[in-house]
């Protein structure tokens, strides 16, 4: 990295905002709205979410840093083409990095590792942020943004994998007991639509304790 | 014959890209405030899937696949190049996105100006991807299989759009809690409709 005079500390309390700002205020799925297809897909189980997560963390790092780098170079009529590009080469490495270590986690995610370059937070980020920040401070934001996004990834997880089978990291935590007293694991937590109310009751918390966050003129 | 209707009546219900595989869900959730809006956002959506899906099969075919490049010469018959798939796949999306961009300009000026930013998006909506990966993973047999299928998701996605929207339209009528207004709710209603169409399980014809 070039040293310039006016450098501001690494991890200055701008940076730092950038890092904690995603994980509440501005989450990238709960507030910005962005992400959610493989969101929801992968979350049956926690150990999928996990996996998805770091992925996501690995990409959006790397590329909000490329994209910062090359951002004088690129014209600005084709940077969608460039922006997918460099996305499509990081998630091509994920994708046999998992096949090789983690096969049977990346049969689990089938489709959605490669739903990755579609996936509009890197795309969202890229555009909003690292096209016009420095590597660093695009890095920063990156990582945010992916955490943020990972976060609500392994809250979903868990609470589906807890309540549809009794699991959590495939190891059982509802005792045996329970079930000989009459409790049964909720099958239609293991369904689709159930990650989509779960994350709508995540949204309900968060505005519930964040008024501000409350849109004022809905639809 | 039968077994493309079946393909089509099955993408469209059975494996709805919306409520069974999340495809495509954030530009539903963002455009699906008026049902017109959503009415073009979905006719684009079918159209780019019935072309794009098609042409991807030709390509993971006749180029991508294992032993895909015999037909130019025998010495090729070993060559697996599907590592590439994304960045082709991704590619054809974003030039024929670009393609029926420039249609829809110059043909429906007022519908261009409706949909907006969410045009170009449609090349990062995940539902045209998703279709592409699918058609790969599911191996179709032929290039008609692969375009009913591109179609049926397309019809699917459209019609989920519509669904929501039409809600949309009316929620605003009702007491929700002022927590859960705007995304909060749409999420859940998507959920309920999710519910909704796993009743078309296991439909076969």
């Amino acid at each position: 990295m070039i040293m310039s005079q006016d450098r501001e500390p690494l991890f200055s309390s701008k940076n730092l905002k950038l890092l904690r700002e995603p994980l509440d205020d501005s989450n990238p799925i709960t507030v910005q709205v962005l992400g959610i297809c493989s969101a929801l897909a992968i979350t049956v189980k926690l150990e999928p979410s996990v996996v998805m997560a770091l992925s996501v963390v690995f990409v959006m790092g790397v590329s909000n840093v490329v994209v910062s780098l090359l951002r004088s170079s690129i014209p600005p009529r084709i940077r969608i083409i460039v922006q997918l590009t460099v996305i499509a080469s990081l998630v091509i490495l994920v994708d046999e990095f998992l096949a090789a270590f983690a096969y049977e986690v990346s049969k689990q995610l089938s489709v959605f590792v490669g739903l990755i370059i579609t996936n509009c937070i890197i795309m969202g980020r890229l555009e909003a942020f690292a096209l016009s920040n420095k590597p660093w401070p695009s890095f920063l934001d990156g990582i945010g943004n992916a955490a943020g996004y990972g976060l609500i990834l392994v809250i979903v997880g868990f609470v589906r994998e807890l309540f549809g089978s009794g699991t959590i990291w495939g190891y059982q935590v509802i005792p045996e007991g329970a079930y000989g007293m009459g409790y049964e694991n909720n099958g239609l937590m293991i369904l689709p639509p159930m990650a989509l109310v779960t994350v709508g009751i995540i949204i309900w918390i968060q505005r519930y304790r964040n008024r501000k966050l409350i849109e004022e003129n809905p639809s | 014959m039968e077994n493309l209707v079946n393909i089509f009546v099955k993408s469209i219900f059975v494996d709805n890209m919306i409520f069974a595989y999340f495809l495509g869900m954030c530009s539903y959730l963002a455009v699906s405030k008026t049902v017109k809006t959503s009415t073009g956002l979905g006719l684009a959506v079918v159209f780019v899937l019935g072309i794009t899906v098609p042409i991807n099969y030709l390509i993971h075919n006749y180029i991508l696949k294992e032993g895909a490049l015999a037909w130019i010469s025998p010495q090729y018959a070993d060559v697996d190049l599907s590592f590439l798939s994304f960045i082709l796949f991704i590619a054809v999306i974003a030039s024929m996105v670009q393609l029926v961009e420039m249609v829809i300009e110059k043909f429906s000026p007022t519908l261009y100006a409706n949909l907006g930013i969410f045009l170009p998006l449609i090349a990062v909506n995940c539902s045209i991807l998703g279709g592409s990966l699918f058609m790969q993973e599911r191996a179709y047999n032929s290039l008609g299989e692969a375009t009913v299928f591109g179609l049926g998701s397309g019809v699917g996605w459209f019609l989920a759009i519509i669904g929501i929207a039409a809600i949309r339209e009316k929620i605003r009528y009702s007491n929700v809690p002022p927590a859960l207004r705007g995304l909060g709710i749409t999420f859940i209603i998507t959920g309920l409709m999710g519910i909704a169409f796993m009743g078309f399980m296991g439909i076969k014809l």
